[in-house]
């Protein structure tokens, strides 16, 4: 069919629709491709490396999540060279930055046999957290420069453009401009940026105070649909709700009205509901 | 006659090199009266006749590239000559755009004619700033005679502000817009979307330069020299231990020994007068051992037998004084000073050769440093990074040539 590109990956044939992606070809022919940095509602970032795919005739190894699937493209997912990549990519990452909250990056490391160790002993991206406003807690620690949050903030959610990648090479890291703390940057709480963080270094003061307490306990969080009742827009909103009290306000990424993102009301205005008076 | 001047001005050239006698001395004009004489399709048919390859590393067909961008979609098309001149070793668009600056211009706008752009970049390095002021002054030259501004091809000069990555053409493309000269994902190409999306051709100094003289001439004259493979010339910036280190007009073909060893080119090793290893084509090259470069003409089929390519022309020559590891080490700190930060294999992994190299892991670690720079050959978004780790990969391979 004219609208169609056929490829073969890892030996295997597979059509899908002109313009989809390489990563996407991949998921119809049932080909599992660890990602880190790309998020189905944003623009690929093609930094973290993870996805990559060797493609035939191709010298450097190919971005799977942003590389458009073309006809006749041989593609292996999991030759030496690949298999190597994604190796040494999540050991650097591990070496650098504390994975605790990023079940990704854990996945990738197990997946592809790294070692933590391996490049660990060297400089790191230890700091300390910043805690400079009351909705939500930057643990750069955690940051593996996966640039969502600036994607989010700027064209592909909230238009803010609030934060940017600042310096370069090891130094490069997310900034609201000149150093600024948030409150004092153009930020406006939306909370977006959190939302597609993989690795909690971006997380609701909520959770995070919950977490420093030994109190966050998954199992006994349940989640409640509902809509918000600020505006007449309709987002959906998922209640997270600890002990009768909501502690995280998410929605959901393939909800036809927010695509997961919310307004700094719809995502930290919750505590009018369980105000005591 | 090893040193071909035609890029560079002969020796006896009188006129300065800003001015209008130079235009003509050097057949300029010429150049320019033809070109605009001729259909876009038949100078991009010249230019393919004549085999010119991009001088800027890559070694693409030229004309192969400027067909491209003639056949992509839009209306609106730009030139970018790249003047971001910053490899290690590598100062010979500096002694182009000092000694002739008309002539890489020239190639702009002949380039611009081909491809129907009305707008051309000049992005040089910024701290090239005296150069940067000749170029200016070249452009009121070809203003005046009616072949630059707003009625014919306006050309601007956009400054560097100090990055190595603003060199990547996409990152310098980025640049121009005014955003971070982070590299762009390849495809699409900058001959399909290229600054602000449309159409762009963007080439080096050297390659523009090459342009003018072809179109002062013809295509019989401009394959006279190199080879049938690459014909004409390429400047070497030959550095290191060598007796006369400079920039040398070379024809490709020329053994790579007689660079270093002809009277009027290298004129022999200094130092010990022993040498240990060439380092070709920058921080990003390769090491080649003495028996290698003894074996090597300077061309790409050559060279390749060896991993090696010319890269941007620099040649640094060591004596066997000369500690490799520690030269390495001094490519892994220019590298992780200057990558950009974007993808993991080269803002990490740039960081961690460093570390490595300063514990004397090239002995003890050395499969950790292969895959590592493997890693970063293979999985980085750009040049800066896939190349990072090949003058070390170099080493590895050759473990007999690390010893001081």
């Amino acid at each position: 069919m004219a609208d169609e590109v056929t490829l073969t990956i890892d030996g295997m044939s597979v059509a899908v629709p002109r313009g989809s992606t390489v990563r996407a070809a991949c998921e119809a022919a049932l080909v599992s491709i660890p990602t880190l940095c790309w998020h189905s509602n944003l623009e690929p970032a093609n930094a973290c490396r993870a996805c990559v795919v060797e493609v035939k005739g191709s010298r450097a190894l190919v971005a799977s999540c942003s590389r458009v699937a073309e006809e006749g493209m041989d593609v292996q997912t999991a030759s030496d060279r690949v298999r190597n990549s994604r190796k040494v990519v999540a050991e650097l990452l591990l070496s650098t930055s504390d994975a605790d909250l990023a079940p990704d990056l854990l996945h990738l490391a197990e997946i592809s046999g790294a070692d933590k160790n391996r490049f660990a002993g060297g400089a790191t991206w230890q700091q300390p957290v910043k805690d400079d406003n009351s909705l939500y807690i930057r643990d750069l620690s955690k940051c593996i420069l996966c640039y969502r949050c600036v994607e989010a903030c700027g064209e592909d959610a909230q238009n803010t453009f609030a934060i940017s990648v600042a310096g370069r090479g090891f130094n490069a890291h997310i900034d609201a401009g000149f150093g600024r703390e948030l409150p004092e940057s153009d930020c406006v709480f939306c909370g977006n940026c959190v939302a597609v963080c993989p690795t909690g270094a971006l997380i609701g003061k909520t959770e995070w105070t919950l977490r420093q307490n030994g109190q966050w306990d998954e199992d006994r969080i349940s989640q409640t649909e509902t809509i918000c009742s600020y505006c007449g827009v309709g987002c959906e909103l998922n209640l997270h709700v600890l002990e009768n009290r909501i502690v995280k306000v998410n929605s959901p990424m393939d909800h036809p009205v927010t695509h997961g993102m919310l307004c700094v009301k719809g995502r930290y205005g919750y505590e009018f509901a369980q105000a005591g008076e | 006659m090893p040193e071909t001047r035609r890029l560079l001005p002969a020796l006896h050239t009188r006129s300065e090199p800003v001015s209008r006698e130079r235009l003509t001395e050097r057949g300029f004009d010429r150049a320019m009266e033809r070109m605009l004489s001729m259909q876009p399709e038949d100078i991009i048919a010249e230019v393919k006749a004549s085999g010119i390859k991009g001088r800027g590393g890559a070694a693409f067909p030229t004309g192969i590239k400027w067909a491209g961008v003639h056949a992509a979609a839009g209306g609106t098309r730009y030139v970018v000559m790249n003047a971001d001149e910053s490899e290690l070793g590598t100062f010979k668009d500096r002694v182009l755009l000092e000694q002739d600056p008309l002539g890489a211009l020239v190639g702009v706008l002949i380039a611009a004619h081909a491809v129907r752009a009305r707008k051309a970049y000049c992005y040089i390095r910024g701290e090239y700033r005296e150069v940067e002021q000749r170029l200016a002054a070249a452009l009121t030259i070809l203003a005046e005679c009616g072949w630059v501004g707003p009625d014919a091809v306006d050309v601007e000069i956009r400054r560097g502000a100090g990055a190595y990555i603003a060199g990547e053409e996409t990152a310098l493309l980025n640049s121009i817009e005014g955003k971070r000269a982070e590299p762009r994902v390849k495809p699409p190409f900058p001959t399909n979307h290229g600054l602000w999306g449309a159409p762009t051709l963007i080439q080096n100094v050297e390659t523009m330069a090459n342009v003018a003289v072809l179109f002062a001439h013809d295509v019989q004259w401009f394959k006279e020299c190199g080879t049938p493979e690459t014909p004409g010339t390429k400047l070497i910036g030959l550095s290191g231990y060598v007796r006369h280190p400079g920039v040398y007009e070379v024809p490709f073909g020329y053994p790579m020994t007689n660079i270093i060893h002809d009277e009027d080119l290298g004129g022999g090793l200094s130092g010990s007068e022993r040498l240990r290893a060439i380092l070709l084509g920058g921080a990003a090259g390769t090491f080649m051992a003495p028996e290698e470069v003894e074996a090597s003409l300077l061309d790409y089929g050559s060279l390749s037998r060896y991993g090696a390519s010319i890269g941007s022309g620099a040649l640094m020559v060591f004596d066997d004084t000369v500690d490799l590891t520690w030269v390495l080490k001094k490519l892994a700190r220019f590298f992780a000073d200057e990558s950009c930060g974007q993808c993991v294999p080269c803002r990490i992994g740039t960081r961690r050769i460093l570390e490595l190299l300063d514990q004397e892991g090239l002995k003890t670690r050395a499969e950790d440093l292969r895959e590592l720079a493997l890693a970063m050959r293979d999985a980085s978004i750009c040049g800066l990074g896939q190349t990072a780790p090949v003058a070390l990969l170099s080493i590895l391979d050759r473990p007999e040539r690390q010893g001081a």
